[in-house]
């Protein structure tokens, strides 16, 4: 049963790609993340040996015998005991062309918290359909919050196709379903492909049960996704984290004097690129833009000409005004101008429902700041699609609220970036995350 | 009125960063986010290969800056001597603090007792939550990874505890984006894993590449070992041969580091840090599972001892 393709080695050079798995309770997730990881060889033999055995304790495969897959991906006590999964758990596999970062999400109590914290960070999802079901209710859930985060690509896995005789028609009708119902969200590059979790088909290698697909496999897709959510065109993007000014505190072994008024600003690179010599738009909350020029960029000692996302640099500027946590630093007049007034697509996901006159902290890039739900605008019907007029918005809901700042930010649609276009919204007095943020500022309506 | 956008057409795509400039530069931002949003932080220091790569990160992530936090180390008594050679060293080289936290002591006091195995990893939790307690440390960072262990692949970068220090793993914040969550009340503090993302070969690679140095016992040396649980345990003062447990002289490396009393090495020839690359690489076990008896113990150890508040 075992596929001898793969090899744990790879090279360094590969490029990070970062998936989440969203499916319904036995569609079959766990024995396919489990077959994944167990045909590229993340599975090691002490791993394997402890799943033999729970696998043989529990008469798995009858006489045949056999591993269940599925118990690789078990974690916390309480998920054994209670046969589900809880949280969201972080895998990790390679082959020789990538590197994957694999959120896998529970699919049952809690899918929405569960499904948009793995896809948030994720460039793909792939979101499993048992083939004897076809798209339910719960595909077009998940569907709509990958598109809802705009994450770049989607795969539906069909999967238990043996169970369906490894029919062409049967996944030639689900496949139609997800065109359709893929093609409302507006996502219209959502692949389908028919595979067995249990028998391996079409996962890393091409089955001999299904002639009639010519797509490719599961991992060869994944290996070959474009890997990037952000444009080339995409301005430059950095929020400043701290200010770097050593004069005091100078890591030993430097030299005082070279350092005496070094100052910059420390940062991780959320889009675009930036070069020595660019001019920037330095824009305080509350305060009106200022614009200067890179002076340098420092990456802990080596001075790069230029840095592109997701690096995490120092910048030096040529105008020495104060620059602080909080701010936004972007390509010279491409930052919006501040608002205090937010529009949102929200996520809820706290037990105590969001109503307007809640009291919030907005956590946006490095800046928090207090604001108030001015109105809760609507709920989305996660079965219908259609938004409808709300009152408030419940544990797992989706909608849209306006919010009224206590500082103006440069509020950029959430449609152009997804980094600078995302917010938390936490609870002053306990500081639990309450909602994941979508800015719809400037968005068409 | 639609809440859902029309996602763009595939545009033309740049590559990213490599792999471990991807890690390098999500790590980076963790601790920065930790050190601008606390105010009292500190990381745990073993001297151990994901805590010194850990700790080389917070040294770029401030460069020309020192690093600005102390270290911590919770010292169980049993420690490899070249590895306390090498945290001293370390710290010493970086113009840092090391507070110490020592199980010894908690043991000679009464406070602590030895257990039967003679383990002293699951003893750290106390005194690590002593040490938080007294030096008020609002956040303290460790070198935990997600794929060391099945617990640890549900751990949050930001990981919240309450004022007994401990886990509740069925109710953890979500952590969405790149936007971190620190808030907290008085009494609760925070565990940052800045490397949770990063795999075991990933740490060698990088170490490979930034020429960062080790402990000496990560190499292939000469030493006295005698075979239990499956596992070579060095001749030690704190680890010694039972009735029936005979001991030779192999050549063996560690591939963690903890206490003497629990930890296996490996045997191996791998003298330099490619030669390790290559071996990781192509090993087929895990590295707890090659090494470490207090993950033994049960399938469930690390999630208990998480949930307690060890590291
Ligand atoms: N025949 C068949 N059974 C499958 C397949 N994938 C999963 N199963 C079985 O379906 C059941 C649920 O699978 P599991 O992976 O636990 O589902 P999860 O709840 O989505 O994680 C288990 O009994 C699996 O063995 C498949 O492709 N074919």
């Amino acid at each position: 049963m075992t596929t001898e393709l793969l090899d744990r080695q790879r090279p360094a050079a590969g490029t990070l790609f970062r998936f989440a798995t969203a499916g319904s309770v036995d569609d079959g997730k766990s024995t396919l993340v489990g077959r994944l990881l167990h045909d590229s060889k993340a599975i090691l033999a002490d791993q394997l040996e402890s799943v033999a055995r729970t696998s043989a304790d529990r008469g798995f495969g009858g006489d045949q015998g056999g591993l269940d897959l599925a118990l690789l991906t078990d974690g916390l006590r309480a998920e054994r005991e209670q046969g589900i999964t809880i949280d969201v758990a972080y895998r990790y596999f390679a082959t020789d062309r990538r590197t994957f970062i694999l959120a896998d999400c529970p699919g049952h109590v809690q899918y929405t918290r569960n499904t948009v914290t793995g896809a948030s960070t994720a460039d793909a999802v792939v979101v499993l359909v048992d083939a004897r079901k076809g798209v339910l209710e719960q595909t077009r859930r998940h569907l709509s919050v990958v598109a809802l985060l705009r994450v770049p690509h989607v795969v539906v896995a069909v999967n238990k196709i043996d169970l369906v005789g490894y029919a062409e028609d049967v996944f030639a009708r689900i496949e139609a379903d997800v065109r359709r119902v893929a093609g409302e969200l507006g996502l219209h590059d959502a692949v389908s492909i028919p595979v067995s979790a249990l028998a391996g088909d079409n996962l890393v290698e091409r089955s001999v049960h299904t002639p009639w697909y010519a797509g490719p496999t599961l991992l060869d897709l994944l290996e070959t996704l474009p890997t990037t959510d952000d444009k080339p065109a995409t301005a430059f993007r950095f929020p400043v984290q701290l200010v770097l000014r050593p004069q005091g505190a100078l890591a030993p072994g430097l030299d005082v004097g070279a350092f005496r008024d070094y100052r910059a600003y420390a940062g991780q690179i959320v889009a675009g690129t930036v070069r020595v010599g660019d001019a920037v738009t330095v824009q305080t909350p509350g305060q009106v833009p200022r614009t200067t020029t890179v002076a340098g960029i420092d990456a802990a000692g080596r001075e790069l000409d230029e840095a592109s996302a997701p690096h995490s640099v120092s910048l030096r500027l040529v105008d020495e005004f104060d620059v602080a946590r909080g701010d936004l630093i972007g390509a010279a007049g491409t930052l919006p101008a501040p608002s205090a007034e937010l529009a949102a697509s929200l996520c809820w996901l706290a037990p105590r429902p969001l109503r307007p006159g809640t009291k919030v902290l907005v956590k946006h890039g490095t800046a928090t700041v207090r604001a108030l739900v001015s109105a809760v605008v609507g709920r989305l019907d996660l079965d219908t699609f259609e938004a409808g007029p709300a009152a408030e918005l419940e544990l797992n809901d989706i909608g849209r609220a306006s919010l009224r700042l206590a500082a103006p930010l440069p509020l950029e649609p959430y449609a152009v970036h997804r980094r600078t276009g995302a917010f938390l919204l936490i609870d002053p007095q306990d500081g639990s995350t309450l909602a994941a943020g979508m800015i719809r500022n400037g968005a068409e309506q | 009125m639609t809440l859902i956008h029309a996602s763009d057409a595939a545009a033309p795509v740049r590559e990213r960063l490599g792999v471990l400039d991807t890690l390098e530069a999500e790590s980076i931002h963790v601790i920065r986010e930790v050190v601008a949003e606390f105010e009292r932080p500190a990381m745990l220091f073993s001297g151990g290969k994901d805590s010194v790569v850990m700790l080389h990160l917070a040294a770029k992530a401030f460069w020309p800056g020192r690093v600005p936090f102390p270290v911590l180390h919770v010292d169980t008594g049993h420690n490899f001597p070249e590895v306390l050679e090498f945290r001293d060293r370390t710290v010493e080289r970086l113009g840092l603090r090391l507070i110490v936290g020592s199980v010894q002591e908690y043991i000679d006091r009464g406070e602590l007792q030895e257990r039967a195995d003679g383990t002293r990893n699951p003893l750290q939790t106390t005194p690590l939550l002593d040490t938080i307690g007294a030096h008020r440390f609002d956040a303290v960072f460790g070198g935990g990874r997600r794929d060391e262990d099945k617990a640890r692949a549900k751990e949050r970068i930001l990981s919240l505890r309450d004022e007994f220090g401990q886990w509740d793993p069925r109710n953890q914040r979500p952590e969405l984006w790149n936007l971190y969550n620190g808030r907290h009340t008085v009494g609760q503090h925070v565990r940052a894993f800045p490397i949770s993302n990063w795999t075991e070969l990933d740490i060698w690679r990088y170490i490979a590449r930034e020429g960062i140095e080790l402990p000496s016992i990560y190499y292939a040396h000469s030493r006295e070992v005698f075979r239990r649980d499956g596992m070579w345990r060095a001749v030690g003062e704190f680890s010694r041969p039972g009735p029936g447990e005979e001991v030779a002289v192999r050549t063996v490396r560690y591939r963690t580091v903890g206490d003497m009393s629990c930890t296996g090495a490996v045997l191996s020839g791998a003298c330099t840090v490619d030669d390790v690359v290559r071996e990781v690489a192509a090993s087929t076990l895990t590295e707890r599972g090659a090494t470490r008896a207090d993950d033994r113990i049960s399938e469930a150890a690390m999630e208990d001892r998480k949930k307690d508040g060890y590291f």
